[in-house]
């Protein structure tokens, strides 16, 4: 059985609320594909989709597996890093970076470090 | 007007600081050591425990509260009412619980209750005034879940003290923790043996100033 990987791209998410981009997200994760998002949720999001998620959460459909990655490296302690930063979250705002989410069943789990993600899927049976 | 806005300062500050309940809350990953933390702290100073801990993830499922608790280093006191709070988590499958021992109904019953407590320990993050993050120190702290509670934190300018746990272990690695989130103070302790931990009452002071 093929992994689907779903891209979503920053603009479809741009018209949307909070509300509605978790609700597309976790849409296309309980349809057992992988979401690949260009972009990056904000911390209320991240935690709204938790929030969902539990909701959701019974016999069948586990949870999810999420990482994003951001070239915004926000835990730099340069001010000079942090003024360049700032300047380019003003302009992008939250479209540099990725973000991917998939179902807990499929993907066991994402490893991340600073500079690499690394996925880990479940035995899939046909 | 600069007396005005120095005395509009001083009126919040002083609100602050007279604030009589400060609600010291503790985040975290599932098993990284909150209630244990938790414990620790109200042993040391109450002579009593929280909450009971297991092997078994999710095993604080809704918020706890101790209330007036009172600590003292260098001759200062500071009051507080202590929150633990369920695991934060982007799974639950009932499934690994039966894997670790459980019934099946228990089991699921289990999973029900913690999702439940993971929605309440979210919903909770409006209500702190100072939170510890406690992170189990052998593990990735990379982990979105880590990340997402610091966000949160962050973006609600609520104080954060991340506590790198489990030092008495082999695995353990506070510096990566230190690395991962450089503009947080990060202290290694071990809550089960109490390494550190009065390095980490001095640093809740600095944090609940």
């Amino acid at each position: 059985m093929p992994l689907t990987i779903q891209y979503v791209p920053y603009e479809e998410m741009t018209g949307l609320d909070s509300e509605k981009r978790i609700q597309k997200l976790l849409k296309v994760v309980r349809q057992n594909r992988v979401v690949l998002m260009e972009g990056t949720l904000s911390p209320e999001e991240e935690a709204g989709l938790i929030e969902e998620t539990m909701q959701l959460i019974d016999n069948k459909f586990k949870g999810v597996e999420i990482s994003s990655f951001s070239p915004f490296d926000k835990n730099t302690k340069l001010l000079q890093e942090k003024i360049r930063q700032l300047f380019l979250q003003l302009v992008l705002g939250r479209k540099r970076g990725l973000t991917i989410i998939g179902p807990a069943s499929i993907v066991k789990e994402i490893k991340r470090d600073p500079r690499s993600i690394q996925l880990f899927l479940s035995n899939r049976r046909q | 007007m600069i007396k005005k806005f120095k005395g509009f300062l001083l009126s919040i500050f002083s609100v602050f600081k007279n604030k009589k309940h400060i609600k010291l809350g503790i985040y975290g990953p599932p098993n990284a050591g909150k209630t244990r933390l938790a414990n620790r702290i109200c042993q040391d100073w109450l002579g009593e425990e929280m909450g009971k801990v297991s092997a078994i993830p999710h095993e604080t499922r809704e918020i706890q509260q101790k209330e007036k608790v009172t600590i003292q280093s260098n001759g200062k006191k500071l009051s507080f009412n202590l929150i633990d709070t369920p695991g934060i988590a982007t799974k639950i499958d009932y499934e690994d619980f039966i894997k670790r021992g459980l019934e099946k109904k228990e089991a699921q019953s289990r999973a029900k209750e913690a999702t439940k407590g993971v929605i309440e320990a979210i919903k909770w993050l409006d209500n702190m005034d100072a939170v510890l993050v406690v992170l189990d120190s052998t593990r990735n702290p990379y982990d979105q879940v880590n990340i997402t509670i610091i966000g949160n934190l962050a973006a609600r300018n609520i104080p954060v003290l991340i506590v790198g746990n489990k030092t008495d272990l082999k695995k353990a690695n506070v510096k990566k923790i230190e690395a991962a989130f450089p503009q947080y103070r990060v202290l290694g302790i071990s809550a089960e043996y109490g390494d550190n931990i009065e390095d980490f009452y001095k640093e809740l002071f600095r944090l609940v100033k």
